[in-house]
């Protein structure tokens, strides 16, 4: 269990590139914070931070309330499992596992019961003396998690761990890995471009775009209250719609404040209407469907309106034919706001 | 039947020529010379005398050859050494890609693409006793100077030494590409894994590059057992036969006694031990070597 503080960190590349400029971070004790960006973001970066592997070009690194800046990725107490997860090849699957508890000088014993402990609770125990190279992807990323278990860490760092893998495995090691999180009760710090992995799994999500903090709150924070258009747009699948006020305004029957520039809705908040009806404080539009496509329980439409094309999303069985003509609303309460600097207007 | 014919023998057609060459100048040589051992011949008389294998059984008591075989693997352990442990040193110095790490590659490289005679000349020059730059730096130490190549201690020693400064390039240049090739996550991984220096070395860096060790003991090997040049413009096999090498004695046997025979049984003797040293290392290594 600890707590992780990046306080005022810069990081420059090659001192020119700068990657993350003054950036204030808490990482909670015991959560499961999910680093999540476009490529490019910093978001490994600042993992690498708080593994050890790069050092801070300013800044100070707190872990439990000690500043670490000068510690040695060994001596943190932590554990970092890698996208490409980093087995040393030439090793057996034990002696991978082994080799952290060999270095911290754990006695032989200790390690036996550590190592088939571990390897139990991944499944892993029939395949103790293969080399990484003879097993499947799935596998290798239990050895990686093993090898990071077995350490007992206070923190477990994760590179884009399951983009590797595929979709259904996925899936699957999602599930695991929040078991794993609220057994150990350590403090995972994960790191995905996947806004669906990063949704799914978090309790703390830390939105970035371009070494700066866009929003870091709880998923359901982050999705209900986009703080800004960046956020709104990453977040949520198919991405949120987002127009400018004034191309909306004649179909628009709803009062806004004054400084609103850019008005957004989920795709699954735009609503069908029924002929005739006329709904009130909301924004309604009718276009002609363009592309369907069908997710199993819902189906996401395209649909092209005078200001543009809309996506949305419906749960019901009955389809809509492509080139047929719908009336969307979208309700006063479902819409997000933002300013003319993309911030979230709060009301 | 004659397109069947074609279809099969095409690819036969394609390698005979290259089959041609391998036959003519490998199997047939070494044929040969196997059938000269045993008999007895000057090269230029028509007549061979047959004598079965009397070549072999003087050979065997042969004191001159057994102080031979002596030096050779004296040579060849400590140069395949100095090559291999000294080029790993070069190249985990170099392996930082700096501009003076690359310039220092090219300058450590180099020995080896100038030619060995000009090397060994460059060398005897250096290492003369009385006018020699080495003997002047002994000296403004207040060491006395040494006949580097004219003494029975020293001539080895210096010879495998001029041997493992013209060769130790090529191994660091190879040895260098092995160790960038190891991803370096793996050096994070170990980092995290508290591992020291001499762990990551150990456990990570060697078994990474061993199949690069393995090419490297086996060539040197090979190459080393076979040293000729070296030692004919250097030294030729003195003082006191103390740096007569096998390949030295053959030319010697051979090319100035004209003794063809017995010259073609250490050229029989030699390629058995050469073969025998190859499965030797194949089985001794091959479970410590790591393929991916």
């Amino acid at each position: 269990m600890s707590e992780i503080v990046l306080k005022d960190v810069t990081k420059t590349y090659d001192k020119r590139n700068t990657v993350i400029q003054n950036l204030d971070l808490r990482i909670e004790d015991g959560s499961f914070t999910v680093l999540v960006g476009p490529s490019g973001c910093g978001k490994s970066t600042i993992l690498r931070m708080i593994a050890g592997l790069e050092p801070l070009t300013a800044g100070e690194m707190l872990i439990d309330g000690k500043v670490v800046n000068e510690v040695k990725p060994g001596d943190r107490d932590i554990a970092m499992v890698f996208q490409n997860y980093a087995l040393y090849p030439t090793m057996t699957v034990k002696g991978n596992i082994e080799f952290g508890l060999i270095n911290n000088k754990i006695p032989k014993k200790e390690r036996e019961h550590r190592i088939t402990e571990i390897c139990e609770t991944v499944g892993l125990a029939e395949y103790l003396d293969r080399k990484p190279a003879q097993l499947s992807g799935g596998q290798r990323q239990r050895v990686a998690l093993a090898r990071a278990m077995v350490k007992n860490p206070k923190v477990f760092l994760m590179d884009e761990p399951l983009s590797n893998l595929d979709a259904k495995l996925r899936g699957q090691m999602r599930s695991e890995l929040i078991d794993l999180h609220r057994k150990l009760s350590a403090t995972f710090v994960y790191v995905t471009h996947d806004q669906t992995e990063a949704m799914s799994m978090a309790t703390n999500v830390v939105l970035l775009d371009r070494g700066v903090i866009q929003q870091a709150d709880t998923p359901f924070e982050v999705y209900q209250k986009p703080a800004n258009v960046f956020t709104a747009q990453f977040i949520g699948s198919p991405t949120m719609n987002l127009f400018c006020r004034k191309d909306v305004a004649p179909y628009l029957t709803a009062q806004l404040p004054e400084k609103v520039h850019k008005i957004g809705f989920r795709p699954s908040r735009a609503l069908p209407v029924a002929d005739g009806e006329q709904p009130q404080n909301s924004l309604t539009v009718s276009g002609k469907v363009l592309t369907r496509e069908l997710m199993g329980s819902e189906i996401i439409y395209r649909l092209l309106s005078p200001f543009g094309i809309i996506t949305f999303k419906t749960f019901n069985e009955e389809e809509l034919a492509p080139d047929s003509s719908v009336t969307l609303s979208i309700d006063r309460h479902s819409m997000h706001l933002f300013d003319s600097d993309g911030q979230r207007v709060e009301e | 039947m004659k397109k069947k014919f074609l279809s099969i023998g095409k690819p036969y057609l394609l390698i005979a020529p290259a089959m041609a060459a391998f036959l003519l100048f490998s199997i047939y040589p070494v044929m040969s010379m196997v059938q000269l051992s045993l008999f007895d011949w000057n090269m230029i008389s028509p007549e061979k005398d047959f004598i079965g294998l009397a070549n072999y059984q003087k050979l065997f008591y042969d004191e001159d050859f057994r102080q031979t075989l002596l030096n050779t693997a004296v040579f060849t352990v400590f140069s395949v050494l100095g090559d291999i442990g000294l080029g790993l040193l070069i190249a985990l110095y170099l392996k930082k890609n700096t501009l003076v790490n690359r310039i220092m590659q090219s300058v450590i490289f180099a020995p080896y693409i100038i030619s060995l005679a000009s090397i060994s000349l460059l060398w005897m020059w250096l290492m003369n006793p009385d006018y020699g730059l080495l003997n002047a730096a002994l000296e403004a130490l207040h060491i006395p100077g040494i006949n580097w190549l004219g003494s029975p201690q020293y001539a080895m020693l210096s010879v495998i030494l001029i041997c493992v400064w013209k060769s130790v390039g090529y191994d660091a240049m190879i040895l260098l590409a092995a160790l960038q090739s190891v991803p370096e996550n793996l050096y994070e991984a170990a980092a995290l894994d508290r591992a020291s220096w001499w762990r990551k070395l150990t456990k990570v860096t060697l078994p990474m590059i061993s199949p690069t060790l393995f090419f490297l003991t086996i060539v040197e090997t090979i190459a080393s057992f076979n040293v000729f040049e070296t030692i004919q413009i250097l030294t030729r096999g003195g003082p006191q036969n103390s740096t007569d090498t096998i390949v030295f004695s053959l030319y010697q046997y051979g090319f100035k006694f004209y003794r063809i025979g017995y010259a073609s049984t250490i050229g029989v003797v030699l390629m058995i031990i050469m073969t025998l040293f190859t499965i030797v290392y194949f089985v001794l290594l091959s479970k410590r070597v790591h393929y991916q």
